[in-house]
């Protein structure tokens, strides 16, 4: 559970404060799988970063499965899987997925316990001995998802993770996210700047606007839970599609364009 | 792919090295004529091309004299010989090789330093690079008389000077590359609450590599140069540096270029064996494929 009351964020640069997010206020629950989406600059990825304890909020509260963010990422409670794979080359996938283990000291049968489990879920077996280098881009992003899932953190913070993908890789990871999901039960927050990716994963959509970075509205999907790519073409998707359309266009009027 | 590269730069080479060759013997002639006219009367001009070429003390040796002189002094002394080049070479390599371990562990530490404390990032590195303004054959004599005031003799006064040359370029170097994970890959430690310890072990260490054999390469041929120099001032009697200067006091030019060549051969080996342990290593940890 993720609770974001009233936070504000500025950035002190040389041309003047930023205000990265203001006000912002934000209900996550237990298993929801929320989107934030909106044009750059509009403070998705630093309230994430937020969540995640890796900015300071200038101003309001955060907590994280009811602790401060410090503590939650101290006591381990979330993964974070960052838009580039961020795998070691000199590391393989089993190498890389182990990373974060040795970090948190497990033992090493734990470890491979615990790297044979994510490898079966994020579907790379047969992978374990390859070196980053081997792999598409995709298989790379999902080792990068599967070392966020090593530690069993019940909460999962991506930023952007198919952002670099082409939209084919893109629609199949989309489908093994939302199966991963369903499997693990985890809360995800995810980044994104594609409409249609938003809308197909999350049970909730929330559509940010820059300068400054603020939460123009939040819309609780109708979607039913299982979900295959066709229903992509039905009239509850292309309405909710719509409305998140119609949320960035407001944010945008804002700035007299 | 491999034998491609060699064979396509093998002949390039040779084609110089045979230019460089022919300007040389060329060169010999005038150079040596006026001593071969003293020496010798009415020789024909083929024999007194072939004299330039084959004097005693010239002003310039022909490759050939320094060649059989190589082979004479390498293979045909003993090697605990003060004739012995390999005896010389020896003494050179130990302090190069003394001043290189402990310039590259003062250029890894200071990088550490500046990389992990703003004090050392703000303070150190002008100093770094002031310290390589200076000249070393300046610098070089004080050492060894300092060090001799207090009764440090022998290999250790030429192990300093060897690190004062080699340390520079592993700081630069360490500097860069403990510096070159990007912000995503420290971001994503500081996810994972890793110690700074952890960070340097598993994320800047391992990154750095790359820069460090790049710097080691230059570092081990500062440290010849650093090891040779420390001969000169020090009246030392053995070494490739006191050969040398050895040579020019009694105008032995063959001796002087042999040592000359025997250095340069030094400096050549030990790059190549660093680049074969980069090679070796950075092949085995998939940064080079």
């Amino acid at each position: 559970m993720i609770s974001v009351e009233n936070v504000d964020l500025t950035f002190e640069t040389n041309d003047g404060p930023v205000h990265a997010l203001k006000e912002v206020s934000l209900e996550v629950k237990e298993g929801d799988f929320v989107s934030f989406i909106g044009p750059s600059g509009c403070g998705k990825t630093t309230l994430l970063r937020v969540i995640a304890a890796l900015e300071i909020p200038t101003k309001g509260n955060v907590s994280v499965n009811n602790m401060p963010p410090d503590d939650a990422r101290k006591a381990r409670e979330y993964g974070y899987v960052f838009q580039a794979a961020g795998l070691y080359p000199w590391r393989t996938v089993s190498g890389n997925i182990k990373l974060p283990l040795e970090i948190m000291g497990y033992s090493s049968k734990e470890k491979e316990e615990r790297t044979k489990k994510v490898i079966e879920l994020v579907e790379l077996k047969g992978f374990e001995k390859k070196f980053p280098w081997q792999l598409s881009g995709g298989m790379q992003q999902r080792a990068s998802i599967a070392r966020a899932l090593a530690f069993d953190a019940n909460i999962l913070l991506m930023d952007e993770p198919f952002g670099a993908l082409d939209e084919i890789v893109r629609d199949r990871l989309n489908g093994e996210l939302l199966k991963l999901w369903e499997r693990t039960g985890k809360t995800i927050c995810f980044v994104t700047h594609s409409i249609p990716e938003a809308v197909y994963l999350s049970t909730k959509i929330v559509v940010m606007s820059p300068r400054p970075g603020r939460i123009t509205d939040v819309i609780e999907s109708p979607l039913p839970k299982e979900r295959t790519l066709e229903i992509r073409d039905s009239k509850e998707f292309i309405q909710i599609a719509q409305r998140v359309r119609e949320g960035l266009k407001s944010g945008h009027l804002d700035e007299d364009l | 792919m491999k034998k491609l590269i060699i064979n396509n730069s093998i002949l390039p080479i040779l084609t110089i090295l045979l230019f460089i060759v022919i300007v040389w013997y060329l060169s010999a002639i005038p150079m040596n004529s006026e001593k071969v006219t003293r020496q010798f009367k009415n020789l024909s001009f083929t024999e007194h091309v072939e004299k330039t070429w084959n004097l005693k003390k010239p002003k310039l040796p022909t490759p050939h004299q320094i060649v059989n002189e190589i082979i004479n002094t390498t293979f045909y002394k003993k090697i605990s010989s003060k004739r012995s080049l390999v005896y010389h070479g020896w003494i050179t390599l130990k302090a190069t090789l003394a001043g290189f371990i402990l310039g590259t562990f003062l250029g890894i530490i200071l990088a550490l330093g500046i990389v992990h404390n703003r004090a050392m990032d703000l303070s150190v590195m002008p100093w770094v690079i002031a310290s390589q303004t200076i000249p070393i054959l300046a610098i070089a004599p004080m050492i060894i008389v300092v060090m001799n005031s207090v009764g440090v003799t022998g290999l250790l006064p030429k192990a300093i000077i060897s690190m004062y040359l080699s340390f520079f370029p592993v700081v630069v170097g360490m500097v860069k590359g403990l510096r070159s994970p990007d912000q995503m890959q420290i971001d994503q430690m500081r996810t994972w609450s890793a110690s700074p310890n952890q960070l340097l072990w598993r994320l800047r260490f391992p990154s750095s590599l790359p820069y460090l054999f790049a710097s080691l390469k230059v570092g081990i041929a500062a440290s010849l140069i650093g090891a040779i120099v420390g001969e000169l001032p020090s009246g030392a009697i053995s070494g490739l540096g006191a050969r040398m200067l050895a040579g020019t006091y009694y105008g032995q030019t063959v001796m002087i270029w042999s040592a000359l060549f025997a250095a340069a051969f030094l400096a050549a080996s030990l790059v190549f064996f660093i680049s074969f342990i980069q090679n070796y290593t950075l092949r085995k940890m998939a940064i080079l494929r």
